[in-house]
């Protein structure tokens, strides 16, 4: 019989290698879908892992997907490690999309360098002001940010429909939801010839970095992370709990805006109302398989990334469901809380004695 | 006293436990028998709560055998251990903060009883043994005394074969530790086993059959209690002589560092104490203590002078001159503060922090820890490393997280961290709670050291032998009203041990005149 049993300590290996398994397992229990759905196990596994990345292009595509995915998720961490729970960044995203659409769309007769700095702070101040909603709201009010910031996405999500809908809609653009194409001075630069990789997903890599010097560095981060550890010894050393939730929240929204932006001024080149893509939640996983590590996110985002451009293959090639993406992150979840137990529980073999 | 004969109840053989970089046990055997009281004495980080939780299935022995009524047994869970008849006191806490004390009391129990019907059983054990909680109360409102209550009356209820207490009267007053005495006597001559962990060695004295003296992990000899003297077992204990406190009066008081005037604060929890009308000096130089069982406003009035709870005006408490109410722990000590709470863990250390991490929660600022906004590792390892030099904090050094010490260990490097800022006034409670006679003896001298320095220092403790060697002047807080304040040698053991009860001269009402008359 098998049982589990309480581990006296935390495994610190376990709180590494849980992710791993949650990976390994995922990939099995694909395998085991694949078959049930009468498609072969090994053909699917080739669209899933082999061909998104078999040439150059493959792997610049895989960028270009973990680019919005490491910037939601390490700024989301940035609150997790100090358990303000922001569930919004999806919506955090559209607003900062909206933000830098603004900027480029306003100065769309300009081919001025410093378009694309404002459409960058643009998309940043726009998310976090997204998220200083549920903030402020909590700090004020003891409103339960993770409620408040997940409604939101949905009043951005409408927010974006109005815009393209309405006031913003290209005149010429035969009655599509979507704004005109941005001009050249508005899109970021591609960073290898014949990919559509581009300078975003260098903004990523600096805000993986910035994101751990603040949270391991700085003062501020180490006062994030007592608040985190043990609420009552922040109160103790006097650290602040609103600055904390503020800075939880902002630092979520402000990163997910500059993905937003990053995603209008990269690969789409214009605002629309697809927008949807899921990235802000798929970050709250990505957060979480990379243990709220900006190294660790690294990796977990290429992972998450690959998932997606899997799916999009399988469904492509093998006549799949579209869900199919959706299914892997699920799955991946899934089992990442399972593993998690062995963090603090170890497998045993045998009866208990009594 | 047990014969010879009774049946060994427990029996250790060759226990030894590993953490990573020490041996906390190595080779030890033990045997108690039933209706034995025994005793396991050793200074701070001598292995004894290590053995303990070992018998009480938290952590797996490397190496030995435990036997248990004459079969060997592999106890791998505290359900198991419960299962066993074997009940334990943690030195640390374990209990559900989130839970009321019926909840947490009920947990522990196999079968699982109706609420109602429990709590008017706590209501009676608790009254029966002398040990008052209110049993609807949340535990994390709880003062660490009450606490300590709780997971003895949970115990208690339990009926187990053998009862570990892992220092049980830390931070109880005499007249509760008399009465546990009287139950745990009871208890033994119905045959039940106890294990007693404590620092206190009158407690051991007065209480123990037997004893079993570890030193570094190992056992480094037995004793008869009966047959020694305190003075001779601190010897067993630590291989040399006591160190005695030196304690000159206060010469002259110096300058106002601490002043309540008039403070008053409703209790954030609907079951704790309001404070009432409070009003006290405390000045540079001198030492006053704050007497009292813990629940009677201790837990707030420490949180009002902190700045863990600010309070609705400035100038009911005044640091240093400024009046201070509205400010927050932080600004608080910029004003020269320093402040030492009674949780250890998860309060004044944050468990899976290094010490160094654990030195920049308070000393940031006063030490220099923080350069441009970024944390200066190096000073950091470098002041954690002197605190635990100066105060013989027996550790893995400064990278090692709080939650590996061992409960005195920890109180210890607290204290260090906060002394070695150099505050103007030290806000301090339960100074020695857990600590080993040796370290004790250290710790109270370094807080004289520091009022000779000029600090202004504040202690709240149930201890009342301790005040006494320590404080020049003493008052108790009952009920969420202040005593006058006394010099030492104007008052007794006895007398504030009344007026620990609420009864001062000109009680109700008038403490607070009275107090600044005599202040
Ligand atoms: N989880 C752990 N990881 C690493 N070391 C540990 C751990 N728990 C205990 N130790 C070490 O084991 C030794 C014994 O600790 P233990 O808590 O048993 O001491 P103790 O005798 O109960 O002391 P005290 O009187 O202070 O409570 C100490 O050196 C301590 O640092
Ligand atoms: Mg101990």
């Amino acid at each position: 019989m098998l049982r589990l049993e309480p581990r006296t300590e935390a495994s610190r290996l376990m709180q590494w290698c849980s992710p791993l398994l949650a990976a390994t397992l995922t990939l099995l229990a694909g395998l085991a879908i694949f078959w049930l759905l009468d498609k072969d196990p090994l053909e699917g596994l080739h669209y899933f892992l082999i061909s998104p990345v078999k040439d150059l292009y493959g792997v610049s595509e895989l960028l270009l997907k973990a680019t919005p995915l490491m910037l939601c998720a390490i700024g989301l961490a940035v609150g997790f490690r100090a358990n303000v729970w922001n569930i919004g960044a999806e919506g955090q995203f559209m607003l900062g999309a909206v933000g830098a659409s603004g900027v480029a769309l306003y100065f769309a007769e300009s081919d001025s360098a410093l378009i694309l700095p404002a459409m960058l702070l643009a998309g940043a101040l726009a998310g976090a002001l997204w998220a200083a909603i549920p903030a402020f709201l909590r700090t004020r009010f003891s409103a339960n940010e993770i409620l408040v910031s997940l409604m939101l996405v949905y009043v951005a999500q409408l927010f974006v429909s109005w815009l393209v809908f309405g006031p913003w809609r290209d005149p010429m653009g035969f009655g599509f939801p979507q704004t005109a194409m941005f001009h050249d001075a508005a899109l970021l630069p591609t960073l290898l010839d014949g990919t559509r990789l581009h300078l975003g997903f260098v903004f990523a890599l600096g805000a993986l970095a910035l994101g751990y010097v603040f949270m391991n560095r700085s003062y501020t981060g180490f006062k994030m992370r007592v608040a985190g550890e043990a609420a009552e010894a922040a109160r103790y050393a006097g650290f602040s709990a609103r600055r904390v939730i503020w800075i939880g929240l902002l630092s979520g929204g402000a990163a997910a805006g500059v993905a937003g932006m990053a995603e209008v001024a990269g690969p789409m080149g214009q605002l629309t109302d697809k927008l949807n893509f899921g990235y802000g939640f798929a970050a709250i996983i990505v957060a979480f398989v990379g243990r709220l590590h900006a190294f660790g996110i690294l990796l977990a985002s290429l992972l998450m990334a690959l998932l997606y451009i899997g799916g999009e293959q399988a469904q492509q090639y093998m006549n799949l469901p579209s869900s199919i993406s959706m299914v892997f992150q699920g799955l991946l979840l899934f089992f990442l809380l399972g593993s998690d137990v062995f963090i603090h529980y170890r497998l045993r073999i045998g009866r208990a004695r009594a | 006293m047990t014969e010879a004969s009774a049946a060994v109840r427990l029996r250790l053989q060759g226990i030894r436990k590993v953490y990573p970089g020490v041996v906390a046990n190595d080779d030890i055997d033990l045997s108690v028998s039933a209706g034995e009281i025994h005793a396991v004495l050793g200074e701070n980080g001598a292995g004894k709560s290590t053995l303990m939780k070992m018998i009480y299935g938290v952590s797996r022995p490397s190496a030995g055998e435990i036997h248990w009524e004459g079969r060997r047994v592999d106890i791998a869970s505290p359900a198991q251990a419960r299962a066993l008849g074997i009940g334990m006191v943690f030195q640390h806490f374990s209990l559900f903060e989130t839970l009321t004390v019926t909840e947490n009391v009920a947990l522990a129990l196999p079968d699982k009883p109706a609420l109602d019907e429990l709590a008017s059983r706590i209501e009676a054990v608790s009254a029966r043994y002398g040990l008052p909680v209110d049993p609807r109360r949340h535990v994390h409102a709880l003062s660490v005394g009450e606490r300590q209550r709780v997971e003895i009356i949970r115990c208690l209820l339990q009926d187990p074969k053998l009862l570990i207490m892992d220092e049980p009267t830390s931070v109880l007053t005499p007249p509760a530790v008399r009465k546990l005495f009287d139950t745990l006597r009871q208890l033994a001559a119905e045959g039940c086993s106890i294990l007693y962990i404590s620092h206190k060695l009158d407690e051991i004295q007065a209480l123990c059959h037997t004893a079993t003296v570890l030193r570094g992990g190992r056992v480094s000899g037995h004793c008869r209690p009966a047959e020694e003297t305190p003075q001779s077992m601190a010897r067993l204990m630590i291989g040399g002589e006591l160190p005695v406190c030196e304690h000159s009066p206060a010469d002259g008081r110096g300058e106002l560092r601490l002043r309540l005037a008039g403070l008053s604060h409703a209790s954030a929890d609907p079951f704790g104490t309001d404070l009432r009308d409070i009003h006290l000096d405390v000045h540079a130089g001198e030492i006053v203590g704050i007497a009292g069982v813990s629940g009677n406003g201790q837990q707030e009035l420490l949180q009002a002078i902190s700045g863990e709870e600010t309070i609705a005006e400035k100038f009911p408490v005044q640091i240093c001159g400024v009046e201070a109410g509205r400010l927050n722990a932080a600004r608080r000590r910029r004003l020269g503060l320093c402040f030492v709470p009674e949780e250890r863990l998860g309060r004044g250390a944050v468990p899976s922090m290094s010490l160094a991490d654990n030195a920049v929660l308070t000393a940031a600022r006063n030490a220099a820890l923080v350069r441009g906004g970024f944390l200066a590792y190096t000073r950091a390892r470098r002041f954690a490393s002197e605190c635990i030099e100066r105060f013989n904090v027996r550790c893995g050094g400064p990278q090692a997280v709080a939650r590996s010490l061992s409960g005195g260990n920890l109180q210890k490097f607290i204290i260090g961290r906060e002394i070695l800022q150099t505050p103007r006034l030290l806000v301090c409670a339960q100074p020695t709670w857990g600590v080993d006679v040796g370290a004790a003896a250290f710790i109270r001298q370094a807080i004289i050291d520091l009022r000779n320095r000029g600090c202004a220092v504040l202690v709240i403790s149930e201890e009342l032998d301790e005040l006494f060697e320590i404080c020049d002047r003493i008052a108790v807080l009952a009920k969420g009203r202040l005593s006058p304040v006394r010099p030492i040698g104007e008052t007794s053991i006895e007398d504030i041990g009344v007026w620990m009860s609420g009864m001062w001269p000109g009680a109700e009402g008038s403490g607070g005149e009275d107090d600044r008359a005599a202040a």
